[in-house]
């Protein structure tokens, strides 16, 4: 325990922003879970005596067209969102580095039509795809999480292969094929425990995306359907006023904008600290001493693309 | 080089196949019955089956999976887009119409992106550590995190308050209007152009300061060469290439952000189009337009690998 402790001390005085970014999120996900305790009223009841009222006292972000309190309904946001977005990244990042582990170690033409599939998975813009897929298997929680996870299974698999590809070629790899162990074995025992550090970097950076497409999805009117209150929706909620109150706008995207800031934070905090080949001293290494070719520039772990 | 470019069309071609395969699969298999999929469970209840078996005829939906695949890539081929279910608009107008306005949303916010983020990023690599860097650094975090739809609703809402803006109804073309159309498509340019400048803002300055450790730099500095000349022309065009790069991925993220922030603004873009398609379910409609989109994205990579023969003479492509 000490140990992790100094750690992360050790971490939070390195990287002090990464350090408060993950505090703030770790803060954001005590807030979602203890929604029913933290929340000052029911997030569903509305209330038809005060409609449309601004930040006061009784309701610190106003209350929306139906009497609704703000607050409950951005905190109780919270925990679908954070949720979804949770769900999505842990299970497209797994099924994507498993895949990726299977390419880069099998090789061969497996890998080679497994990473022309990733690449045409990443033609489509990230919003896009999310968009047909939630249409096509309906709206819904469910749903969401599922188009949402589709659109990062390349990430995993891209990038988690490229380690499989480095660490199939070590001793210890070597002497587990000798020993006679099954490829399967092999994979198991000997490379995925290699890749899990890339994975929790990968993870880590690609929750801020997931938010903001679940968030867009909900704007957009196809994420997950109200009453169940999501940033998103909330969002879309307000502009159907004239003249949308300006609390509804605010504090939803206030929570987005908060959230994916404090993930992306801690998002490169992680990678500086756990990725060395986005270090600089590994960067010369690879690319020889001189001049180093841009072209041999690492792929980034963190994908901007998907940010609406 | 003419063979790679032969060689690279082929690969784009292949991958554009791919995607109208995926695209199949998403909307067409996956939902099972289309009529199901465009009118809902209850609606498709209450229809008559010889209602049905007329209406699937008519859209061509009854042939094998197969078929429709290949009548549909035909008539890709041959620039025939079918029409909305629910409007009598074919997808062809749509996108003639409405297509403009979101392409010039893209290429402006493209401008602006690299208007705004290489300045930056040159002046933040200039003094790192500095104060303008960090200022500068602080602002790329924060466009970057800050979703453009979002900001987009907040420039409406700051408009209306102040100005009595009303969101664009009709589309005015830059040929017809310019100084009209001008006015539809600047903010959601300037928002998507901020978010992507944020972005190249960040990775110009690392690519930067990068090159500017190497011995050619300090060459340059050595035999006495203004700051400011060591910078632009020895260490700027060696560490422009990732920028691109990145520029070409950013696209993708204009393309899926377009989309929201169109609807953010009110602006009557083929994103749009695309949302009202996707919450009507008309599925013809929705089918063409993503793989239009999707098409657009992967025709700008092709050009980006193209523009590093360009940029960097180190690299040929035999």
């Amino acid at each position: 325990m000490g140990t992790i402790l100094r750690e992360m001390g050790r971490f939070a005085r390195r990287n002090t922003l990464s350090a408060i970014g993950g505090v703030v999120g770790l803060l954001i996900v005590f807030v979602a879970l203890a929604a029913p305790v933290l929340s000052p009223r029911d997030p569903l009841k509305a209330d038809f005596r005060r409609m449309n009222k601004p930040p006061d006292a009784q309701s610190l972000m106003g209350t929306d067209q139906v009497g609704r309190d703000t607050l409950s309904r951005v905190i109780y946001g919270a925990r679908t969102s954070l949720f979804v977005a949770f769900s999505a990244v842990i299970l497209g990042t797994t099924v994507g580095s498993l895949w990726g582990v299977a390419c880069g170690y099998l090789r061969g033409r497996f890998d080679l039509v497994s990473q022309r599939i990733m690449e045409i998975l990443q033609s489509f813009p990230d919003l896009i795809l999310a968009m047909a897929i939630s249409m096509a298997i309906g709206t819904g929680l469910q749903a969401v999480i599922f188009a949402i996870a589709i659109t990062r299974i390349p990430f995993g698999g891209r990038v988690i292969r490229s380690v499989a590809l480095s660490v199939r070629e070590m001793p210890f790899v070597e002497a587990g094929r000798a020993n006679g162990a099954s490829s399967f074995r092999v994979m198991a025992v000997h490379v995925l425990p290699q890749c899990i550090a890339p994975y929790l970097v990968l993870a880590t950076t690609h929750l801020g995306v997931a938010i903001v497409i679940e968030a867009a999805l909900g704007f957009l009117g196809v994420g997950v359907p109200p009453p169940t209150p999501t940033w998103g929706n909330m969002l879309a909620d307000s502009i159907t006023a004239l003249v949308p109150p300006w609390w509804l706008a605010f504090f939803p995207g206030l929570a987005i904008t908060v959230t994916v800031l404090a993930f992306n934070l801690l998002g490169d905090g992680i990678r500086d600290t756990l990725d060395p080949r986005l270090s600089p001293g590994f960067l010369r290494l690879v690319t020889g001493a001189g001049r180093s070719a841009p072209a041999a520039a690492p792929t980034p772990l963190t994908s901007p693309a998907a940010k609406s | 080089m003419q063979k790679y470019l032969a060689r690279r069309a082929l690969f784009a071609l292949g991958t554009f196949i791919g995607v109208s395969v995926i695209i199949f699969l998403v909307l067409r298999v996956i939902p099972g019955d289309p009529l199901v999929a465009i009118l809902g469970a209850e609606g498709h209840a209450q229809m008559k089956p010889e209602d049905r078996v007329r209406i699937m005829a008519d859209l061509g939906l009854s042939a094998p999976l197969p078929v429709q695949y290949g009548r549909w890539l035909i008539d890709i081929g041959a620039g025939r887009l079918g029409k909305s279910f629910f409007r009598g608009d074919t997808v062809a107008d749509l996108i003639l119409h409405r297509g403009p306005i979101s392409a010039e949303i893209a290429l402006l916010s493209f401008i602006i992106s690299w208007i705004v983020g290489l300045p930056v990023g040159i002046l933040s690599a200039f003094k790192p550590n500095s104060l303008p860097d960090s200022l500068a650094r602080a602002l790329s975090i924060l466009f970057i995190a800050i979703p453009g739809f979002w900001l987009g609703m907040l420039v409406v809402l700051a408009l209306l308050f102040w100005f009595g803006y009303k969101a664009p109804i009709l589309i005015v073309h830059f040929w017809q209007d310019p100084w009209q159309n001008l006015q539809i498509v600047i903010g959601p340019a300037l928002v998507l152009g901020l978010a992507q400048g944020a972005y190249i803002a960040r990775m110009s300055r690392s690519c930067l300061l990068e090159v500017i450790g190497e011995d050619f730099v300090r060459t340059a500095r050595a035999k006495g060469l203004r700051e400011r000349l060591v910078v632009l022309r020895h260490a700027l065009p060696n560490a422009l290439l990732p920028v691109v790069t990145i520029s070409g991925v950013l696209l993708g993220f204009v393309l899926g952000g377009s989309v929201a922030v169109e609807q953010a603004f009110g602006v009557p873009g083929l994103g749009r189009a695309l949302v009202v398609a996707v919450i009507e379910r008309d599925i013809i409609v929705v089918q063409n337009l993503v793989l239009l989109y999707a098409a657009i994205f992967v025709a700008v990579n092709v050009l980006v690998d193209l523009s590093y023969a360009w940029l960097d003479p180190r690299i040929r492509y035999g």
